[in-house]
């Protein structure tokens, strides 16, 4: 269980003194360019890798316009409805002259977002949309569409989320695609056994782009370099633990990025927490060792107190775009499971926070599947193995932790139990091997002590 | 493992007895079931050894593999086992159901009436654990391919020819074992501990033995005591008093008593050889020779009934603590499914199909995880639906909620053109429901399939205000008994009731190129040569 890379040396190939806007800016060329004007026996995939808050959304609008701006019209395959709603609005908002459909199911409303622009036509129907410049739905639904002329081009929104047998279904609407995603976050799965397709190139529990790369040898990935999202303090920890093999960098230099509170802290170690947060972008607010049970009290309401005092010490944050105040909708908190979520909810709304979207500005409370590809100002994370007795291949999965400790712009601070890194050495990963199976690099479990490690220098004792 | 999984499990441990996790069977137990227990053989993975099976408790029939190294025998005992389980297989066939459908024809788009038979009954293989079924699935891996002596070219080794039936209905009724709720194949293991839970870990319970140790213990015995006895209890040879359910044995079994009788065997057969090249084979030596040989078979013989009996009983001990529940109310739709599998498959071997293919092609992989999510999502709801402990473990994990009707406020949509009952119900409950408001969820247990909304929470006092939306007629006022009355218990899930249908998948020929394209048809033809000798 160890490795030839050293969890926090800084990775090759990451040069500090280029300009990240050209580096980054060169990369969305090469991408765009292979995409809308492909050479003649191109492959008929082009794959973009990016890391968190790489400007992957960007990149899709941009796509989206050239190839619309060439004369094409295109499908877009998202993985949920919110992310098509979310690309909707963007598109809208970006591209006004665009027609953009929205397809959607009949139980599944379009939020309100991607409907209030006027270039936007919403339909259960795919025949109404046909026309349409751009088309935008989920897998779920596109896979049901039928008799439809494939589309000439297609992009893939958050394909390494999406699974191999939904991209089976759908690929046959579309002749060229797009993909585009996050190798680092969750994978997709199923909750039902998958052993006997282990293995095979076109296992259907398995990652779409997995399947794509395995039968498409002569496609070579592209890479966003720079992640727009990560303050300095953040990247590279993420890429070092969780992309060692595919470095990015920071957009934003030390210093770039300021987190001042309104407030002089009030001796409390949650206020300690958030101080060091705001300095060093990280922090960890450590209980006592204890074994709990999933909702843990005593840590939602660690991770409840801290919410409450982000708000009321007046926060600010400055950034490059300019400075805001630290507001509800600023706020995420992530958890491993559900029932936590729905704990720290509860404990939230007994303070007084805001945790309804619904009614105004809120802080959002949800689990890292549901956080994945947000973006907030300060993130709250409760450990997914604080208070656990055992470390398993769930909670050690490397996309859990990956998703949770890259959302945020400013600082993190992670709430859990003393005593995971002892936790962790006593259940290394014991996950059968499977023949034909690519090992992935790295392993929940060497990613969580990188992270522990990082952590630990800015740990504050409740 | 859920909550109340875990509360049953330590409940065990206090009162060192099984304790129940439902309170109806939630599997179809078929009034005949085969019985199967397998040995393989070590070192080699999948080499048969014994298999002791039947429908009577008290005459198993055993079949063994003298020598587990030789091929020859283990086709042999292949075939004397095929001999054995497809007679059973197809006497479950012996009636039909003719089911009335209808297609459309593609021309007319007319609906025209269709007949299909359905097999009454289907087969039911119970075997100790799910290590037996693995291997099961092996035998079938190795057997459904062999070519035998009525192919147009045999090789050089044909098999006999109800080897490769057998090895196609092994892979079917293991496959189908994949399948959440399905009962045409049932590791004992995994039966009780859908129905009990014992006071130690799901890996222990993997030994048939020590599991029921706990619903049984000998008096004055904990069943902690018990399972521990039963695992590692040894008698004066220092062998196993009651030896693991397989299909691995004991290796102190393997090294003091079956290599030796091995060896034995071995030796006769020697013996029989030389006697017969060097005095004839009618001399007397070699009729000598001869019976010591089938003595040492009968040793043998004797020696794996022993340790395969003791499972035997286990399993058929098992079976009489299931039968003690009543059956499930979904229990018959979904024997049905398995009917429609066993028919199936039946008439697939019948049309002279060629044999399941070694690997899946995409299509058919995805079909199959597609079947299964299904499944498990359908068996899930239905379990919850027969078994208020079941529903309890939803209702805990925050999925559910039950409690008393307070109030019954009637209203009305008036959107439309005419007025709709959308009348409000307000529910006491002490459970704790994900309820966020706007939230749909559906009525389990009422007359008919009925939803609503939830419009409002006040955890506090423990009520739940949803607006009901359907399943009450189309009238103004709803119909008589549609909704429940105050006072009265009602369950509410904010899970779906029926699992959504799976979408639509392109043919295998139509496999687009992200996966590869159409799979060759040569890839994987089940004739490519494959020697087993």
């Amino acid at each position: 269980m160890t490795s030839t890379v050293s969890p926090l040396q800084p990775s090759p190939g990451v040069s500090l003194g280029t300009d990240p806007g050209a580096a980054a800016d060169a990369a969305v060329a090469a991408i765009l360019d292979a995409t809308v004007r492909p050479a003649a026996r191109a492959p008929r995939g082009v794959v973009v890798d990016s890391p968190p808050g790489a400007g992957k959304s960007t990149l899709v609008v941009r796509a989206a316009q050239e190839l619309v701006g060439a004369g094409e019209r295109l499908m877009i395959v998202a993985q949920t409805n919110s992310q098509v709603d979310d690309l909707v609005d963007r598109l809208a908002l970006k591209a006004p002259g665009l027609s953009i459909g929205r397809l959607h199911g009949s139980d599944a409303r379009p939020a309100p977002e991607a409907l209030r622009h006027p270039n936007v036509t919403a339909s259960t129907k795919p025949a109404d949309l046909l026309e349409l410049d751009v088309v935008v739905s989920t897998a779920a639904k596109w896979q049901w569409v039928k008799d439809v002329d494939p589309w000439r081009h297609a992009i893939v929104d958050e394909a390494y989320q999406m699974r191999s047998d939904a991209l089976l279904a759908v690929a046959r609407l579309f002749e060229r695609a797009l993909f585009v995603g996050d190798p680092g976050q969750l994978d997709p799965f199923t909750v039902v056994g998958t052993e006997q397709w282990a293995g095979l190139s076109y296992d259907p529990s398995s990652s779409a782009v997995v399947t794509l790369l395995a039968h498409n040898p002569a496609i070579v990935p592209h890479r966003l370099p720079v992640s727009w999202r990560l303050p300095a303090s953040a990247a590279p920890l993420i890429s070092t633990a969780f992309y060692p093999y595919t470095p990015f960098r920071s957009g934003t230099g030390p210093g770039e990025r300021l987190l001042v509170a309104g407030t002089r802290p009030d001796g409390s170690a949650v206020d300690a927490a958030i101080d060091e947060a705001a300095e060093h972008g990280w922090a960890l607010l450590e209980l006592p060792a204890r074994l709990t049970v999933r909702t843990d009290p005593q840590a939602v309401a660690a991770v409840a107190a801290t919410v409450r005092r982000l708000l009321d010490r007046g926060l600010t944050a400055h950034s490059e775009q300019g400075s805001t105040p630290l507001s509800p909708g600023r706020i995420a908190v992530g958890t491993a499971h559900r029932d936590q979520a729905a704990a720290v909810r509860a404990a939230l709304t007994a303070l007084g926070v805001p945790v309804d979207s619904t009614a105004g500005p809120a802080v959002t409370v949800d689990t890292a599947n549901r956080l994945q590809g947000r973006e907030y100002d300060v993130t709250v994370v409760l450990h997914p193995l604080s208070g656990r007795p055992d470390a398993t291949a769930f909670h050690l999965e490397t996309g859990r932790l990956c998703v949770l400790a890259s959302r945020h712009r400013h600082a993190c601070i992670v709430v859990a139990r003393a005593g995971i890194a002892g936790l962790l050495d006593e259940h290394p990963s014991t996950e059968p091997v499977q023949l034909g199976v690519t090992v992935k690099f790295p392993d929940g479990w060497e990613a969580n002590h990188a992270v522990l490690a990082q952590l630990a220098e800015h740990r504050v004792r409740l | 493992m859920s909550l109340l999984g875990t509360l049953a499990r330590l409940e065990a441990v206090r009162s060192g007895r099984a304790e129940p996790l439902a309170t109806v069977r939630h599997r179809h137990l078929s009034d005949r079931p085969l019985v199967l227990v397998p040995l393989a053989a070590a070192a080699e993975d999948g080499a048969p050894l014994a298999v002791l099976l039947g429908t009577d408790r008290s005459a198993p029939r055993l079949h063994i593999v003298p020598q587990p190294l030789n091929r020859g025998q283990r086709y042999a005992f292949l075939a004397a086992f095929a001999d054995d389980l497809l007679p059973y297989l197809e006497s479950c066939a012996a009636e039909v159901e003719r089911i009335e459908g209808s297609e459309k024809d593609p021309q007319t788009g007319e609906k025209i009436p269709t007949f299909r038979e359905l097999s009454a009954d289907a087969p039911q293989l119970i075997v100790p654990n799910p290590g037996a079924a693995q291997h099961l699935a092996l035998l079938g891996r190795a057997t459904r391919f062999r070519r035998t002596a009525e192919d147009p070219d045999p090789g050089r080794y044909p098999a006999p020819t109800q080897v490769p039936l057998l090895g196609r209905w092994l892979t079917h009724l293991t496959d189908r074992a994949k399948v959440p709720g399905s009962s045409l194949l049932l590791p004992m293991t995994g039966l009780l501990a859908r129905h009990w839970a014992t006071g130690q870990s799901q890996l222990e319970d993997q030994h048939l033995g020590a599991q029921l140790a706990w619903h049984e213990p000998p008096s004055g015995l904990s069943g902690a005591e018990a399972a521990r006895l039963v695992e590692s209890g040894r008698d004066e040879r220092g062998q196993l008093l009651h030896p693991p359910a397989g299909p691995t044995t004991d290796p102190r079994f393997d090294e003091k008593l079956l290599a030796p009788a091995i060896g034995r065997y071995d030796a006769a057969l020697a013996a029989l050889r030389h006697a017969q090249d060097e005095d004839g084979p009618e001399s007397p030596r070699a009729q000598s020779a001869q019976a010591s040989a089938e003595r040492a078979v009968e040793q043998l013989r004797a020696l794996l009934t022993e340790v395969l009996l003791p499972t035997w009983h286990d399993v058929w001990r098992g079976l009489d603590l299931l039968r003690t529940l009543p059956p499930a109310a979904h229990l018959p739709e979904r024997w049905e499914s398995d009917r429609w599998s066993f028919t199936g498959h039946r008439e697939r071997v019948a049309a002279g199909e060629p044999p399941q293919p070694r690997r899946d092609d995409a299509v058919t992989a995805a079909r199959k995880l597609a079947q299964r999510e299904r499944e498990q999502v359908r068996t899930d709801v239905q379990e919850a639906l027969d078994d208020p402990l079941a529903m309890a473990e939803r209702r805990l994990a925050g999925e559910a909620f039950s409690g008393e009707v307070t109030e019954l406020v009637p209203d009305w949509d008036t959107s439309g053109r005419t007025p709709k009952p959308r009348p409000l119900l307000t529910v006491r409950t002490a459970d704790h429901p994900h309820a966020d408001l706007g939230r749909e969820v559906h009525r389990a247990g009422g007359p008919a399939v009925q939803k609503a909304v939830i419009t409002a929470v006040d955890p506090e006092q423990g009520l739940i205000t949803v607006r009901v939306a359907s399943g009450m007629g189309r009238k103004k006022e709803p119909e008589p008994g549609s909704l429940p009355a105050v006072g009265e218990r009602v369950t509410f899930t904010l899970f779906e009731l029926t699992a959504r249908q799976s979408a639509p998948l392109p043919e295998p020929d139509d496999t687009p190129w992200t996966h590869g394209g159409p799979p060759s048809a040569t890839q994987d033809s089940p004739t490519t040569a494959e020697e087993w000798e």
